[in-house]
């Protein structure tokens, strides 16, 4: 029996990048906020201090900031004629546990998606004809414009202190940045890092080429920055523990270098760590939900009511949190109806070796977003006529790290053990570099996040089932992308370079990107989305769902840039209209 | 225009009788809004609730356990409860306390609290204390039995202390200086009690009054040289420098850490930007002693510091040393760094450090500790190589010097 504890003004679920900001601005509106997180107080002295953040053994191959799946996990298949079993390691993804949830362990590559990916269904389809959209492709637009996320996409650099070079400001186009990207207003508080050799190299092939390099917007910075809160971020040491680990040297935006040192201070701010939402409750009459349901970590269960409540958990989280909870129809694959677990998608990424003999490009004078990139093959920054595909994907070089245990590169044909083996990495560690290719993932009808009828997790709920492959669509694309890519590394004048296209079914198992999307979309229409433009629920309108459970279909970028602009735009929103007169933001 | 001359006269008159009561001393037991503020200023600025709280919950309810070379002291609960707190002093009890370390009983205090600095302050100053203490909520909190050596817990012994090195006496203002000078020497040498941690002591506690500010050693800490000497003290810092430091934790130069960030958290932070630009007017005046060049050391012990530095350290505090200003403290031309007692650099290595958090500087960055990473002659050779790099010099640390301290501290091995 749920202890029932004093009503709050607002409840988050799970504190991460999106629970973090709006804390921040909805405890500055006077509200009180608490927020309830499943895992464990973390900080940078006390939880990645530089005398140990640099743990492979630790942090990547024993998964110290990541979710168990003892305690939580989801069962797979890629396609409905199979049975899900459930993951009982992580794989392909990565999702985290703990204050500061993936914040703290993203490389730090940011972008902004382009104007046309906002509106993916009406914009292909007024280039390219309906033909282009089949009716098993559920790609959807928005309901929100680039235009309209600008000042909070620019909002979102300023906490992070991003370093980049703007590529078009107002309209007007930037040498040395992105030339594709959408107008913005202003340049990033912060110029470019300092490029290493690997990505020069492939700047200068890409430029011979035509292509148009630029040096990518990273969330490492590339000097000491104090951010609008007042909270202080020091200079990158490009020690190349990014992705997977904590930054000790408070030089990565994450939650705890951006807003906790201000936000803890606050008398109107409570967290409670240790503490696992297991449901939504709501009252279906009044279309209100009533607060949540939570279990300590000693088993003990507390209703805490509130007035408004804010889903900020990573994607599966949210998307099994609504369909445990019974809020929403969930979708359903055959006759297309229901909105919750719609649209699942992923992303496809591909690579391209490159060895040289005379060129030493030490790997290990990395930072999670040093590196240089093209766009000219992303969204619809290409024409698309006759190439049996939509999306794209961006082509970069990153240096991101050379750890040790992780990186042993070596061409194929090596042995993967022995003499041979440790020869071919001493040869080629120092000489090796990868272009990576980021593709998008169209949204199908066939791919969806539902409840598993068979495993159950700690709690006893049912687990989350994903189905999901990659169409043609995908394949056609990163295919194009991957080729695209081999043009570049012909151009680097290497001594061997191997692609390495994404093939066959998509496989759960190997690490690729944690980028999931979708479940819980935004969109225009309570019939094929779950969210209105706000993030606002259609169905409870005093619960919102932040983060990329919202994207309709998966650009070609990586997401975080995207998920803090829309978390900005959602705070204003309760803010100065939800507040002032609480009910539906958008009339269905 | 006849009437509104009137009226303005009325309003002048009315303005004078107003100028005439805010001057006039409040009479026992009649405390003005103005005199509990003033009253809270200097409390805020004697940072009495450092010293005079335990228990977060149950400020100035005393019980703190102040750790002196000859024992442990237990603050006194200073709040109005009539039992365990002072609510039974009369203000000339509370007074002579302050003024002459002597309690309502007769009875010798020891020096641990800062009498021989409080007896500088105005007799107006100390019930303005007085006002504002009565405020407070009354606590229920008996003091613990103080834990002294023979023979300083027999409190007699403290009458022949008094005689020897206690002098009572209310501040005097210099002609020679301007009133601005004036104020900062009242506040530092006054309730501020700056000398209490930063000028050394003798055998048996009391200052060595013509090394005042030099420098001193507490609790395993050295607190640095603050004069105007541009080596060991604070020569480098401007005026405003000095101020950004007690309002905020942080400048350029340094951050408060460890027991300072405690003082900047509690009392600095609170007062005004006009009594924190005055007491850095006066410290700037303090010239301290010309700096003899210390001794170098020895250059050959530094390649082991260097590459352990470089290892270690220059990934915030930069391969010159630079730091980062406000944020990681820069090494070059840091007093702390080259304080002739090593003590706090040995244990910020050993233990770590967290700066101080304010409103405006609210990032703690923090260094982490490395006394399980670092033997004690890889501290000693470390912390030579920063006291003698980027035109620092100092006296080369032991790996004896850190052994001791490891051991006073029960810090980690590797």
């Amino acid at each position: 029996m749920a202890r029932k504890l004093p009503s709050v003004d607002v409840v988050l679920v799970g504190f991460g990048w999106t629970a973090a900001m709006l804390a921040q601005e909805l405890t500055d509106a006077g509200l009180k906020v608490l927020a309830l997180e499943r895992g464990t107080w973390r900080d940078t002295s006390t939880d990645f201090a530089v005398t140990f953040a640099q743990d492979e053994l630790r942090y990547y191959y024993r998964k110290a900031l990541f979710q168990e799946p003892a305690q939580e996990t989801l069962t797979f298949r890629n396609s409905a004629n199979e049975t899900a079993l459930p993951m009982r390691e992580l794989g392909s993804f990565l999702p985290a546990s703990g204050v500061g949830g993936a914040g703290i362990h993203w490389n730090g590559q940011f972008w902004r998606f382009l104007p046309s990916d906002f509106v993916a269904r009406s914009h292909n389809i007024e280039r390219y004809g309906a033909a282009a959209v089949p009716d098993t492709m559920t790609i959807q637009d928005w309901g929100v414009t680039y235009d309209e996320l600008e000042p909070y996409y620019d909002k979102f650099e300023r906490l992070c202190g991003i370093s980049g070079k703007a590529g078009n400001i107002k309209g007007s186009i930037q040498d040395g940045g992105n030339p594709f990207e959408g107008a913005r207003s202003r340049d990033y508080p912060n110029p470019p890092m300092q490029m290493t050799y690997g990505p020069t190299l492939f700047a200068e092939a890409a430029r011979q080429i035509g292509h148009k390099p630029f040096a990518c917007a990273s969330a490492n910075m590339s000097r000491a920055y104090t951010n609008p809160l007042g909270v202080t971020l020091g200079q990158c040491s490009y020690c190349g523990f990014c992705e997977k680990y904590g930054c000790g040297n408070y030089s990565k935006a994450s939650p705890q270098t951006t807003v906790l040192p201000v936000l803890m201070r606050k008398p109107n701010f409570e967290l409670r760590t240790g503490s696992e939402v297991i449901r939504i409750n709501h009252d279906k009459d009044s279309k209100r939900a009533t607060g949540v349901t939570y279990v300590t970590e000693q088993g003990e269960e507390f209703e805490q009511p509130a007035e408004i409540v804010i889903m900020c958990a990573f994607i599966l989280h949210n998307a099994h949190l609504l369909l445990t909870s019974g809020i929403g129809t969930p979708y359903d694959p055959q006759t297309g109806q229901g909105v919750i677990g719609k649209n699942y998608a992923y992303q496809i990424v591909s690579s391209v070796d490159v060895f040289f003999d005379d060129k030493i490009i030490n790997p290990f004078i990395g930072a999670g977003a040093l590196g240089m990139a093209i766009d000219e093959f992303n969204g619809d920054n290409f024409d698309h006529t006759g190439l049996g595909f939509v999306g794209g994907g961006y082509i970069a070089l990153w240096n991101t790290n050379g750890r040790p245990i992780e990186t042993h590169p070596v061409p194929d044909g090596t042995p993967k053990w022995g003499g041979k083996f440790k020869k071919a990495v001493a040869e080629n560690y120092l000489k090796s570099a990868a272009i990576a290719t980021h593709g998008a993932v169209m949204s199908h009808r066939a791919n969806h996040l539902d409840l598993d009828p068979t495993y159950r997790d700690i709690h006893g709920r049912p687990l989350m089932r994903m189905t999901f492959d990659y169409t043609d669509n995908e394949h056609k694309m990163s295919d194009y992308l991957t080729d695209r890519a081999t043009d570049i590394a012909k151009a680097m004048k290497a001594r061997e370079f191997h692609a390495k296209k994404r093939e066959g079914h998509y496989s759960i198992v190997p690490y690729q990107t944690t980028h999931n999307t979708g479940g819980a979309i935004m969109g225009s229409d309570p019939k094929s989305s779950a969210l209105n433009r706000y993030l606002q629920s259609w169905d409870l309108h005093n619960l919102f769902v932040m983060g990329a459970s919202a994207f309709p279909q998966n650009p070609g970028y990586n997401p975080t840039g995207t998920i803090g602009a829309l978390t900005y735009w959602a705070a204003d929103a309760i803010k100065n209209q939800y507040l002032k007169n609480p009910g539906p933001l958008v009339q269905a | 225009m006849r009437i509104a001359l009137q009226s303005s006269m009325i309003l002048a008159v009315q303005l004078a009788a107003v100028a005439v009561s805010a001057i006039t001393p409040a009479r026992a037991g009649e405390q003005s809004f103005e005199q509990v503020e003033r009253g809270k200023a200097l409390v805020d600025a004697g940072d009495c609730v450092a010293c005079h709280t335990q228990d977060q919950n149950k400020p100035f309810a005393g019980g703190r356990p102040i750790k002196t070379p000859f024992g442990t002291l237990y603050s006194p609960n200073i709040t109005p409860d009539r039992e365990t707190g002072i609510g039974a002093w009369s203000d000339e009890d509370f007074y002579r306390a302050m003024h002459e370390g002597v309690g309502p009983d007769g009875a010798r205090l020891y020096p641990a609290f800062p009498y021989p600095y409080f007896t500088k302050m105005k007799h107006d100053d100390v019930l303005a204390i007085r006002s504002y203490l009565n405020t407070l909520q009354p606590i229920s909190n008996p003091r613990p039995k103080n834990e002294l050596q023979w023979p300083l817990n027999h409190r007699i012994f403290m009458r022949g202390w008094d005689e020897l090195f206690f002098k009572p006496g209310t501040f005097t203002s210099r002609t020679d200086k301007s009133d601005e000078w004036n104020r900062g020497a009242y506040l530092v040498e006054g309730p501020g009690h700056c000398g209490a941690c930063h000028t050394p002591k003798n055998f048996l506690g009391a200052d060595k009054a013509a090394q005042a500010l030099d420098g001193g050693s507490l609790q395993n800490w050295f607190a640095p040289n603050i004069t105007n000497d541009q080596h060991l003290g604070i020569g480098s810092w401007t005026a405003d420098e000095i101020v950004e430091y007690l309002k905020t934790g942080r400048n350029v130069h340094s951050g408060a850490a460890a027991l300072m960030s405690e003082v900047v958290r509690d009392s600095t932070s609170k007062m005004s930007d006009s009594d924190l630009h005055a007491m850095a007017v006066y410290l700037k005046d303090m010239n301290g002693k010309t700096s003899t060049s210390p001794s170098e050391a020895d250059q050959s012990a530094n390649d082991v510091g260097r590459t352990i530095y470089a290892d270690s350290c220059s990934a915030c505090h930069r391969s010159n040393g630079s730091g980062e200003p406000h944020m990681f403290p820069p090494l070059a031309k840091n007093a702390n760094v080259q304080s002739s007692d090593p003590t706090t650099v040995i244990r910020v290595i050993l233990q770590g450090a967290r700066t101080a958090v304010t409103d405006s500087r609210p990032t703690a960055s923090s260094m982490p500790s490395y006394d399980w990473k670092l033997t004690d002659n890889e501290v000693a050779a470390v912390a030579t190589y920063v006291r003698n790099s980027w035109s620092n010099s100092a006296p080369s640390v032991t790996a004896d010097e850190v052994k001791s301290l490891r051991q006073h501290l029960k810090a980690s091995t590797p």
